[in-house]
């Protein structure tokens, strides 16, 4: 051990070079794990087929055209959807909350109706709604198989925000609604302008996870008839023998759900920053 | 006829009694301290006058009115009243001046820019000018009091309730908030302060009340009480309060 | 510095990954046909002494029946059949696998010597796969449900306005797309179930599906229904068996139905398990 005291420079000096070091240790395991991934892969007796079958380039450029037509099916879907699931689940969640006794058999049919939901699989939902409910011959009811499959992925989707919203609502400490009581607003006035715009920014992570999930789920429409982009995508695979569609619709849904991903990413981090103030560093 | 009027008031919670027969009365520019250890009721009687409790037994009047009546609406008494919490309890979301208006605006009807106006005027009075738009979180905890003591007047009261105003905050902050209530008592603000400031309640208060488990064992004036109280828990009370802050 | 010296160490591993794709795409080197002799002890099969024939399940009339294609029961079945005797095997030497469709074309080694499956030849399929010599031309066929105002068509283009429903993985899609223009989207499902569900349900006007299968549902599946009309799809409904690319199982395959239809055997089976789609209206 030195006996000489530190100087401040060659304290400097010395975490510079951890630096370096640490940078050059990651950089050669990086590529070294890069390369021999690659080696697996490329160097596989079947890579010529799975690169011709999987990723073609003929095929990705000629099947993008009409993918991203049928994409555009799948974007108009989530955006409504996902209107009608923060509203509806937004009511559920009121009331569910809600003490009123008048509101108390509603309440009832609104935890049958969330537990339901949540409780059958989409692809079962899909099928009951979207082939049952034309063959009821009601004149009231839709037929159209677009709007019923959204029906279906609206209220499977509006009971797990229900859910969401709830323990926003829920986590809101009860002197919150205490000191909004105090000033004279009404129950009402209470959730408006003091839980409800509180609970919501709480919940805001969660809630663009769920509509992540959404913009996913959308594809299972196409059971239903619609050609929505996976469905698109099956056609030319199945007609031509070649996977690159598949791979193609992947890219194209990758082009609206990385950017989404990191924006929850960062608006997460930035939450927790505010919380915590200090970023550790180990 | 006095402002506030507590007859006989009792509370349960949980079979436990936490109130039990309070009579109390606030008079017109009239300040009435409730002094007691923790746990004693302080704050569960004040929630009650501001009817964010059920009480079981008694009643409470309002001007005359009985507000405890099981079919008085306890809206529009709640705007009758103002309440300061001893934590604050500002709105995160909104900011100072949205926080003062909110009251004002919605629960009174006054319109947005006379509210906003008055808003103003007062946070500049209490020495918060310039921090109308921060939000709470940017504040003190005596500025947040501070805030949440105008929050609670913009809407012009009958009387005043305060509840532990000073118990959260650090030393030096205490000044600055009692400074505040002590003009609103010299404009002549009707006043129910819970509190654990001694010399505080000496200064301000008309009235004094040791309330212990849930009873009012003894009312005087400020000067009587901690002077000379008749009641033995209220000497053995004081004296622990006073060898608290000595030590 | 230290970026620029991070940027070179990459760039380097990449130039020598970029020279090893290359040399990695020129490893694998196409396979060699067999030109000799189909002798049953001589082939090349999937297991030692036993034909593997795959097909996708439920397997559905007039094609399997019962969903059992062991049972010889079926066109396509009794097709299979025919082709392992010429092949030089017996009833009890040919084992059934379920092949998802999707499966059956996927690059790798396959799970069986040859599929039968409804399955069209087009030149892009081809490119991934071998077909023997067609077995069946099948055209499509229009069906209605009960009552349709589609049911007596004068030409396709009366089809115009129709809302029509096909199955996924059928060339039907292209074939109503190509000759009808239909001016509502095409209703795609998963199943041939779904499809009839779907006529039942009056979601779609019409269903499109091969003759074959048409006559069957209309005896079956949808009650007072019928066939419109039939049509050829664009560069005929050809099927042929699925081997994988390069088999040397295909010239001997394509021998065995060679002779099959030489000898009338493949009409005979034809007329048996298919109707004839004389009395169907062919619609241009």
């Amino acid at each position: 051990m030195k006996s000489q005291p530190t100087t401040r420079d060659e304290r400097e000096a010395a975490r510079r070079r951890a630096r370096r070091r640490g940078l050059a240790i990651s950089a050669t395991s990086t590529v070294a794990l890069l390369a021999a991934l690659a080696f697996a892969v490329l160097l596989s007796p079947g890579w010529h087929l799975v690169r011709t079958t999987f990723f073609s380039w003929h095929w990705f450029n000629s099947s993008l055209r009409p993918l991203i037509d049928a994409f555009w099916l799948d974007v108009r879907m989530f955006v409504i959807i996902e209107v009608i699931v923060l509203v509806l689940g937004m009511a559920i969640a009121l009331l569910r909350t809600m003490r009123s006794p008048v509101l108390f058999p509603l309440r009832g049919l609104a935890a049958i109706f969330v537990d339901v939901m949540r409780g059958v699989p989409l692809l079962l939902l899909l099928y009951l709604i979207g082939f049952g409910v034309p063959a009821l011959r009601s004149s009231f009811l839709p037929t159209d198989e677009t709007i019923l499959g959204g029906a279906a992925l609206a209220f499977c989707y509006s009971a797990y925000v229900s859910e969401v919203f709830r323990a926003g609502i829920l986590s809101i400490h009860p002197s919150q609604p205490a000191a909004g009581l105090a000033l004279g607003l009404t129950r009402t006035q209470v959730l408006t302008h003091v839980v409800v715009p509180q609970a919501v920014r709480r919940v805001v992570p969660p809630l663009l996870n769920d509509f992540i999930s959404l913009t996913k789920d959308v594809a299972l429409v196409s059971v239903l008839g619609p050609q929505e982009i996976l469905r698109a995508a099956q056609v030319i695979q199945d007609y031509n023998f070649n996977f690159t569609p598949l791979v193609a619709a992947g890219a194209v849904y990758l082009c609206v759900t990385i950017p989404l991903i990191r924006f929850v990413d960062s608006r997460q981090a930035r939450a927790r920053r505010q919380q915590e103030g200090v970023l550790v560093v180990l | 006829m006095a402002v506030l009027e507590l007859r006989g008031v009792t509370k349960l919670y949980k079979e436990r009694e936490v109130l039990r027969g309070i009579d109390l009365t606030v008079g017109e520019r009239e300040a009435v301290a409730v002094i007691g250890a923790s746990g004693s009721g302080k704050s569960t009687l004040l929630r009650c006058v501001d009817l964010l409790e059920e009480i079981d037994d008694g009643d409470i009047y309002l001007d005359g009115e009985a507000i405890t009546d099981p079919g008085c609406d306890p809206v529009p008494v709640r705007r009758r009243l103002g309440l300061v919490f001893q934590a604050y309890n500002l709105f995160p979301h909104k900011s100072v001046i949205e926080n003062v208006v909110l009251g004002a605006v919605k629960a009174q009807g006054i319109p947005r820019a006379q509210a906003l106006e008055a808003g103003h005027a007062l946070l500049e009075r209490f020495g918060l000018a310039g921090r109308e738009h921060d939000f709470p979180d940017r504040l003190s905890g005596g500025q947040q009091q501070r805030v949440a003591i105008v929050r609670a007047i913009a809407t012009k009261p009958r009387a005043l309730l305060l509840d532990e105003v000073t118990s959260a905050l650090d030393p030096e902050l205490v000044g600055e908030v009692l400074e505040i209530i002590r003009e609103l008592k010299a404009e002549g603000m009707t006043m129910l302060i819970a509190t654990h400031e001694m010399g505080f309640a000496r200064q301000v208060a008309d009235a004094v009340c040791y309330l212990e488990d849930g009873r009012i064992l003894e009312r005087g004036s400020a000067e009587q009480i901690f002077s000379d109280p008749e009641r033995p828990e209220t000497r053995r009370f004081l004296a622990r309060l006073l060898a608290g802050a000595r030590a | 510095m230290l970026p620029t010296r991070r940027l070179a160490s990459l760039l380097s591993s990449g130039t020598l990954l970029a020279g090893l794709a290359f040399a990695g795409s020129t490893v694998l080197a196409p396979a060699s046909q067999a030109s000799g002799t189909c002798v049953k002890g001589s082939l090349s099969l999937h297991s030692a002494g036993q034909l593997n024939v795959a097909t996708d399940s439920p397997a559905y009339p007039p094609y399997f029946e019962n969903n059992k294609p062991s049972n010889g029961k079926g066109f396509e079945s009794a097709v299979a059949y025919a082709v392992a005797a010429k092949l030089g095997f017996g009833r009890s030497q040919v084992k059934w696998t379920v092949e998802p469709f999707d499966d059956s074309y996927a690059p790798g080694p396959k799970a069986f010597d040859f599929d039968i499956n409804e399955i069209s030849i087009t030149a892009s399929r081809a490119k991934a796969v071998d077909f023997s010599s067609p077995y069946y031309t099948n055209p499509q066929a229009i069906v209605v449900a009960a009552g349709s105002k589609y049911a007596h068509l004068a030409s396709l283009a009366s089809l115009r306005g129709a809302k029509i429903g096909v199955q996924v993985g059928t060339t039907s899609l292209q074939a109503v797309n190509r000759v009808i223009h239909p001016t509502q989207q095409v209703q795609i499902f998963n199943t041939s179930n779904d499809v009839v569900m779907a006529l039942r349900e009056h979601l779609v006007d019409a269903i499109v599906v091969d003759l074959a299968t048409g006559f069957d549902l209309v005896q079956t599946e949808i009650p007072h229904g019928s066939i419109a009309g039939q049509f050829s799809a664009p560069g005929g409904d050809n099927w042929g068996l699925l081997l994988a690319k390069g088999s040397k199982l295909t010239p001997c395959v394509n021998k065995a139905l060679a002779q099959l239809r030489s000898s009338g055997t493949l009409k005979a089976i034809t007329a048996r398990w298919t109707q004839s789609g004389a009395s169907v209206p062919v619609l241009h």
